[in-house]
Parts: C-alpha cells; sequence; structure tokens
C-alpha cells in the first residue's frame, strides 16, 4: 500500500522536508511510520496527527492511499 | 457561512460591514458578536518584529468550516462570518474575524467565543515570530472553549 506523509511548522523544518511518501505491506500504524520518516526518532509527546486531514489519537491503523500528517500543537487565531 | 484564508490584509471591520450588508436580513437578526484578533507587537517578554502563519491547506479549512457548522447546530445563529490570515503578518495587522449574527445576544456571544477558542485550540495553524535575534516559533497552546467561572480569589474571604 502507499502512503502519502505531511510534515508542518517545527516538523517540517526539523526532518527537512514538508512531504514524503512510502511503500509497505498492509497493517501499517502511524508509529510506523514516524519511525520510519523520522530515522528512528522517538515520537514527541506533543506530536499531533491527522489522517485524511483528521486529527487521530492513539496509534490507528492505515489503509492504502491515506495521507498522513504530523505537526506540532497549533497556534493560530 | 463563509470561511476564508487570506494571505493578504484585511480590513476586519469593513468586513463585517460589507458581509453585513450583503445578508439582506435587516430585522431578522438583533445581535452582532464581533471578534478581532490583531498582531501584537510584544509576546512572551520579547518585542515582535513580524510573524510568518503557516497552514496545512485543506485541512484548516475543514477544520473551521467543522467548527462553524458545530456552533450552528449548537446556538441559533443567523450566519457566521470567519476570516484568518496566513503567509507573512506585519505589526496591528488583523489576524482573524470572527462574527456571528443572531436574534439574541447570548446565541451570537456564545458562538463567536466557542469558535475562536476552538479554533486557537485545534485549526491547523502554526506562528513563527521574528524577534530581535532571529526567528522563534510559537509553542503555548490554549485549552479551548469553556463557560467555567475563574477560580477565586485566595486574597479575598
Amino acid at each position: 500500500m502507499s502512503i502519502k506523509v505531511k510534515f508542518f511548522a517545527r516538523m517540517r523544518e526539523e526532518l527537512g522536508r514538508a512531504e514524503d511518501a512510502m511503500e509497505h505491506a498492509a497493517g501499517l500504524k502511524v508509529s510506523d511510520v514516524w519511525r520510519e520518516m523520522s530515522g528512528g526518532r522517538e515520537m514527541p509527546d506533543s506530536l499531533l496527527v491527522a489522517i485524511n486531514m483528521e486529527h487521530v489519537k492513539g496509534d490507528p491503523e492505515l489503509k492504502d492511499g491515506d495521507e498522513v500528517a504530523f505537526f506540532p500543537p497549533v497556534t493560530g487565531g | 457561512m463563509p470561511v476564508e484564508l487570506r494571505p493578504a490584509p484585511f480590513d476586519a471591520l469593513a468586513e463585517v460591514k460589507r458581509y453585513q450588508e450583503s445578508l439582506g436580513a435587516a430585522g431578522k437578526f438583533g445581535a452582532t458578536c464581533v471578534f478581532i484578533g490583531k498582531m501584537r507587537d510584544f509576546n512572551e517578554g520579547e518585542e515582535i518584529r513580524d510573524m510568518t502563519l503557516e497552514h496545512y491547506p485543506g485541512m484548516t479549512e475543514k477544520h473551521l468550516d467543522e467548527i462553524c457548522r458545530q456552533a450552528k447546530g449548537q446556538w441559533r445563529a443567523l450566519d457566521i462570518l470567519v476570516l484568518h490570515r496566513v503567509g507573512r503578518i506585519e505589526i496591528s495587522d488583523d489576524i482573524v474575524l470572527i462574527a456571528a449574527w443572531s436574534a439574541h445576544r447570548g446565541d451570537a456571544m456564545d458562538a463567536t467565543r466557542f469558535i475562536i477558542e476552538d479554533l486557537k485550540h485545534k485549526a491547523p495553524f502554526w506562528k513563527k515570530e521574528t524577534v530581535k535575534n532571529g526567528e522563534r516559533w510559537v509553542e503555548k497552546n490554549t485549552s479551548g472553549y469553556s463557560t467555567r467561572p475563574a477560580p477565586p480569589d485566595k486574597n479575598k474571604n
């Protein structure tokens, strides 16, 4: 399956790219994507995750074609 | 119920007037509640020179639409207008406008408060400030909408 990955704000700067993609067998979870994309970094406690532009909690499993985004706490307004 | 992200400066008060006139609802609303968030020249003890607002194209608009839908479901708001700047922002620019029109003030005020608090808590925007010695990401978050009263003053009996 193929997954699109996006990074915003501090995450984008720290990981050196705004987006990426990965191919993987089924059963991929959010934490697997983070590990692969971040080069094995520990996931920050404050890290927020969205799948297909919806906030998610925990470590859900992904499906083919999903877009996963990683970003720090939001500061709009 | 327009929600717009604006890369260029806007005059929030003029936008309220323009949109209110376009509603064609004179006599139908008795309250217009307006919140305008503006760019300060100080934050967390430092002078701020300017700021850049990053967002998540697609998700930001979707999230703001959803907040407005929730507000309309919870309070009797006739209409709601939300404008939010993105990109480079200068001191005293209007950053965000929330306006709600309703027959009664309570609904207009509560809907406006709910939208701005939820926006600040969950909508995918990130501020990066320019300070004297470079740039820094704003890290502070707010906890969202609450109608809880302030805790009692411990200095009073």
